[in-house]
């Protein structure tokens, strides 16, 4: 189908996209790899397409004390090619090949990602895992969140209207694993998770589990289990067939961590 | 009033300007305004990759990209790789190979795995799968498609 007529325009800085995301119906566009699908199914019908990808430096990745920024407008490929997530970050690296395919990783971006909360994305799942704390971007200036508290439910996060996602901190770990079962390579993901070890402390998340990606920190593999909500069912799998999986994702993973 | 906007850009090394509407995609642009009729149009929502084609040396689902995003790029159609002879080993292959199936999915086919043959690396058929899996549509197993593409690569 053919998108819903709307309105679009490309600021070149902040200021003015906070101008432009204050206008009736205005919506951030950025990849475009959720939002122009769902524009194209007629499920959204914005008045005016704010494209974010000229305002600069929402694009670098940084390495700083113990932890590396990642700007939002980073696309899936700049990560899954960047030497430096390879190193200090390898469960993001792992996790984006894993991301739909090359020609929309070329495309989609990290912010994206994580602002939809899709409940069956890998970044958000990474960023909990992680411990990533997510900087916003708002008229007043910027605000820090914890992926713990970013995440609310079904594509909802706490950001507000207006704002906009400058990038996301991802403390380094000291051991990381991503798993994800799909039917075929690219698919919505079945189940996944994404755990990492750091200072002897197991945090694992699990994604396509629920509403929006579940944190775990167990002390033991069969606290772990027992620990793992009963996930929502979808189209194809029931919820106990999403319960098995994910233990079966937590057992493969148990000795890598 | 629908908004409409001006953008150029330069399509298989021509640079052209049009007013679009906003709301327009890449490949209705493409296929409508320049006649550029190989990209194929599937499903509209990125699932299928009839649509594949090149902005800026990278490829990309023309579906999800609006024409007024591509003011500035680079593009490259199948025609352009065609013209150019950049996809001549891969459309030789895929003739000898019988590698078309219903045929519809070739030209993005044929983008997607010039993506491959450009990286330069020897790889096996599982990796073949994996890179096309963003085009598999609904005809047969794709077993001529991933011979012709391992022909090229591996020799």
């Amino acid at each position: 189908m053919k998108a819903p007529s709307f309105a679009y325009a490309k600021p070149r800085s902040l200021a003015q996209a906070f101008e432009l995301l204050g206008r009736p119906g205005a919506k951030i566009l950025a990849g475009g790899q959720s939002l122009i699908p769902s524009l194209n199914l007629r499920l959204s019908s914005p008045e005016l397409l704010v494209d974010i990808t000229g305002i600069a430096g929402l694009s670098k990745i940084e390495i700083l004390n113990g932890a590396v920024r990642i700007g939002a407008l980073c696309t899936h490929s700049q990560l899954e090619k960047s030497e430096d997530v390879r190193k200090h970050l390898p469960l993001i690296a792992e996790a984006v090949a894993h991301i739909a395919h090359p020609a929309i990783r070329n495309r989609g971006t990290l912010g994206g990602s994580l602002a939809l909360a899709d409940p069956a994305a890998e970044l958000p799942a990474c960023a909990l895992a992680l411990d990533a704390v997510l900087i916003i971007s708002t008229k007043k200036g910027e605000r820090r969140v914890s992926a713990a508290d970013f995440f609310k439910g079904l594509f909802e996060t706490d950001l507000e209207p207006g704002e906009i996602l400058a990038g996301a901190e991802f403390p380094k770990a000291d051991k990381s694993v991503f798993l994800e079962l799909t039917r075929r390579q690219g698919d919505y993901a079945i189940v996944g998770l994404a755990g990492v070890t750091r200072s002897a402390q197991k945090r694992i998340a699990f994604f396509g589990v629920g509403a929006k990606p579940v944190l775990v920190k167990p002390g033991s593999l069969e606290e772990a289990k027992s620990a793992l909500p009963m996930p929502s069912a979808d189209l194809y799998h029931t919820a106990s067939t999403k319960l098995h999986l994910a233990r079966v994702l937590l057992e493969r993973a148990w000795n890598r961590l | 009033m629908e908004q409409t906007l001006n953008v150029t850009l330069t399509v298989n090394g021509a640079q052209v300007t049009r007013n679009v509407p906003a709301r327009q995609h890449l490949v209705d642009f493409l296929r409508e305004e320049l006649g550029l009729t190989g990209s194929h149009i599937g499903c509209e929502h990125g699932v299928c990759g009839a649509c594949t084609i090149r902005v800026d040396g990278e490829i990309v689902r023309g579906c999800l990209m609006l024409a007024v995003q591509a003011d500035g790029c680079r593009v490259d159609t199948i025609e352009g790789l065609s013209d150019s002879k950049e996809l001549e080993k891969l459309q030789k292959a895929f003739h000898e190979k019988n590698a078309l199936q219903c045929g519809f999915c070739t030209p993005g086919m044929l983008m997607a795995a010039q993506d491959l043959v450009r990286q330069g690396k020897k790889i096996s058929r599982e990796q073949i799968r994996n890179h096309i899996s963003g085009n598999y549509c609904r005809c047969t197993g794709y077993q001529a498609i991933v011979d012709a593409i391992e022909e090229v690569i591996n020799g």
